[in-house]
């Protein structure tokens, strides 16, 4: 009696053993499908997920060839009806001497940069200009936070605004580690640089690239191999601004000084 | 020579210029702390039973639920676009944290007036009944359509209104631990980016919380002329005392914790603790009024008066309090914004009196809660014990 009890206790069990490994392996699967990530393939990129096959837009900005001369900054007001006070590219001037680093931008450099003080230039070990923009991020933190998903990632790499459905709430505006974004005075909505994208879609360059006369600033597409993007990435020679955001910035320098942020 | 990363001259990004997030985002989680920290009082007798608690239950419930009402209203000043304010709940991107802020502080604010209209609900049959005409039809639409009121009745609704209490606590936490996770999830903000933060946020919740009804309770009892119940607002007052130290210690832990690891945010973090920040923060919210409000409720809670000298005792910590818990947010809010994202210089905070978002709109709209109190007062009884209160 008592051994048959215990066979029919073993047997149950056995059976209730099956069914939790079906159930488990069953429960795997299911996440392994559904559950983002979890698959073979998982990629780097968080939010955009969506790559397009025929264009992968980039920027590079040549730090060595930049002059300060603005025209970039100047270009981009006009295009974009950028009011005052407010930037979506502009530049910044590095001049590192021996007793420290000294920034400026004065109105983003929109007008140029003045000489510096004698006093600096005397002290001066080397000098840069920046431009700077919206890094339009592989993984954008504004794209993350925006609470309607008024601001988007395309498949074609640009970061873009839909001005109808912004509610100028700014929480975009805080979670961009590069100040690219701010709230366009007139609009009362969040604005940043779209890497000209409707420029782009008629087949011409951003206004910023366009007006560089040093050709400090390119934009290309990185799905071709020919492209004067693809060969400088190809060097290897880039860099990206604050890389410990791992916001993934599709907007790479070459020759960046290191006391840039 | 100088290490050459080294900042010679206050430099700020140029789209840094202005403090996106001003008064207006202050008071926001100010408020939402006052609801959360009131309704965990009301829970004190209303889930927990704890009986010395009874007489300020429904006070705090209907206090919890005026500060409900306006808790959205600085977001709505705040947008550029406020008449979109309502596609958070058609559109809502929920990889955003503030998402889904419509539907924690819609969801919490349904549990709040159910609870309330259940409590309330004997008392707006009776009134149905007594009154005539317009006054009527207006405690009848209360009533919903139900004018009659069983004995039964009382036991459901009291039973019904402990397990939306029972609801609202956890809803009432999660509301403002979650004001606190819109802001310690931003990584763009090193004074912002601390798993502490939605923490830090829900204790100072309580404090803020337990020290508006206590002031509150005061100058009610004190103009109505009624009598004080000083031993439950000892209690009360221990409540407060012992949920402020765990809150002072949470926010020092906050800094100690940033200044010992000596990172990168130390960096930024302490140029601005030594600067912008060294009144409201330094001498403010962890010095001298969080100083000065442990001694006073110490003395209050642990001396052995128990009546007008421990009340203005127990006032005064309260009021500095409020000001902590009200530095505390100014401080998180615009002070993170404060840093530039160059990391090598300040953006200037300048007060506006006028405007959307200025000084004279945030009191107007921190008094509308106190405002629609009064009204409220003046048609239910807050104070006598009205039904689902039976046992």
């Amino acid at each position: 009696m008592a051994t048959s009890e215990s066979s029919e206790t073993s047997s149950d069990q056995d059976s209730r053993r099956r069914f939790l490994k079906y159930a488990a392996s069953g429960a795997a699967t299911i996440l392994m499908v559904y559950i983002p990530g979890a698959t073979a393939g998982h990629r780097y990129s968080r939010i955009w997920k969506q790559r397009s096959k025929e264009h992968q837009w980039a920027y590079i900005i040549d730090a060595d060839k930049c002059i300060g001369w603005g025209g970039c900054v100047r270009a981009c007001k006009r295009e974009n009806n950028v009011p005052d006070g407010v930037f979506r590219t502009w530049i910044e001037r590095y001049i590192v001497t021996e007793d420290g680093v000294y920034v400026d931008s004065p109105n983003g450099g929109l007008g140029g940069f003045h000489q510096a003080d004698p006093e600096i230039q005397k002290k001066t070990l080397y000098a840069r200009f920046i431009p700077k923009m919206c890094n339009h991020c592989a993984n954008p933190p504004c794209v993350q936070v925006c609470p309607v998903g008024a601001t988007y990632k395309t498949p074609e790499g640009f970061v873009l605004i839909d001005h109808d459905h912004c509610l100028g709430c700014a929480y975009c505006v805080q979670a961009c580690p590069y100040s690219a974004r701010f709230i366009n005075p007139v609009l009362k909505k969040s604005d940043k640089c779209s890497w000209c994208y409707h420029r782009i879609k008629k087949g011409k360059l951003p206004a910023c690239v366009e007006a560089c006369p040093t050709g400090a600033r390119k934009f290309g597409d990185l799905n071709d191999p020919e492209s004067e993007v693809s060969e400088i990435l190809r060097e290897g020679k880039w860099s990206v601004l604050k890389p410990h955001m791992h916001t993934g910035p599709t907007c790479f320098y070459v020759e960046l000084p290191k006391e840039v942020v | 020579m100088a290490p050459p990363h080294e900042a010679l001259v206050n430099y700020v990004f140029p789209n840094d210029v202005h403090v996106w997030w001003s008064l207006m985002i202050v008071i926001y989680p100010y408020i939402t702390g006052l609801i959360a920290g009131a309704f965990v009082v009301s829970a004190l007798y209303h889930v927990l039973n704890l009986k010395q608690f009874k007489p300020i239950a429904n006070f705090a419930l209907v206090t919890a639920f005026c500060f409900g009402l306006f808790a959205g209203m600085p977001l709505l000043f705040h947008l550029g676009q406020p008449q979109r304010a309502f596609e958070i709940y058609i559109t809502p991107h929920t990889t955003s944290a503030m998402s889904v802020f419509g539907y924690v502080y819609g969801g919490y604010m349904i549990v709040l007036t159910i609870e309330l209209w259940l409590i309330y609900r004997k008392h707006f049959v009776r009134k149905a009944n007594e009154t005539t005409g317009l006054e009527r039809l207006i405690w009848s639409a209360l009533c919903l359509g139900v004018n009659t009121y069983h004995p039964d009745s009382e036991k459901l609704d009291h039973r019904l209104a402990r397990i939306l209490a029972g609801i609202g606590i956890p809803w009432a936490c999660l509301l403002h631990g979650y004001v606190g996770f819109i802001f310690g999830s931003v990584k763009a903000i090193s004074w912002w980016a601390t798993a502490l933060q939605p923490i830090i946020f829900l204790s100072s919740a309580i404090v803020s919380g337990i020290a508006v009804l206590l002031v509150m309770y005061t100058v009610v009892k004190w103009t109505s002329r009624a009598p004080y119940d000083y031993t439950m607002l000892k209690s009360l007052a221990a409540i407060l005392w012992a949920a402020f130290i765990v809150d002072w210690a949470l926010e020092i832990l906050e800094l100690v914790h940033v200044w010992y690891q000596d990172s990168h945010e130390w960096e930024v973090i302490r140029p601005l603790l030594q600067g912008p920040l060294y009144v409201s923060y330094v001498w403010g919210q962890v010095g001298i009024v969080s100083v000065a409000a442990t001694l006073v409720l110490g003395v209050a809670v642990l001396g052995k008066g128990n009546g007008k000298g421990m009340l203005y005792l127990v006032n005064v910590g309260s009021v500095l309090l409020l000001i902590q818990v009200l530095l505390m947010r100014f401080n998180v809010v615009v002070g993170g914004q404060l840093i530039s994202k160059s990391g090598r210089g300040f953006v200037d905070f300048h007060w506006e009196f006028l405007g959307r978002e200025g000084l004279l709109a945030a009191l107007v709209l921190f008094s509308m809660p106190f405002i629609t109190y009064y009204v409220i007062s003046r048609f239910i009884p807050i104070f006598d014990q009205p039904a689902g209160q039976a046992k």
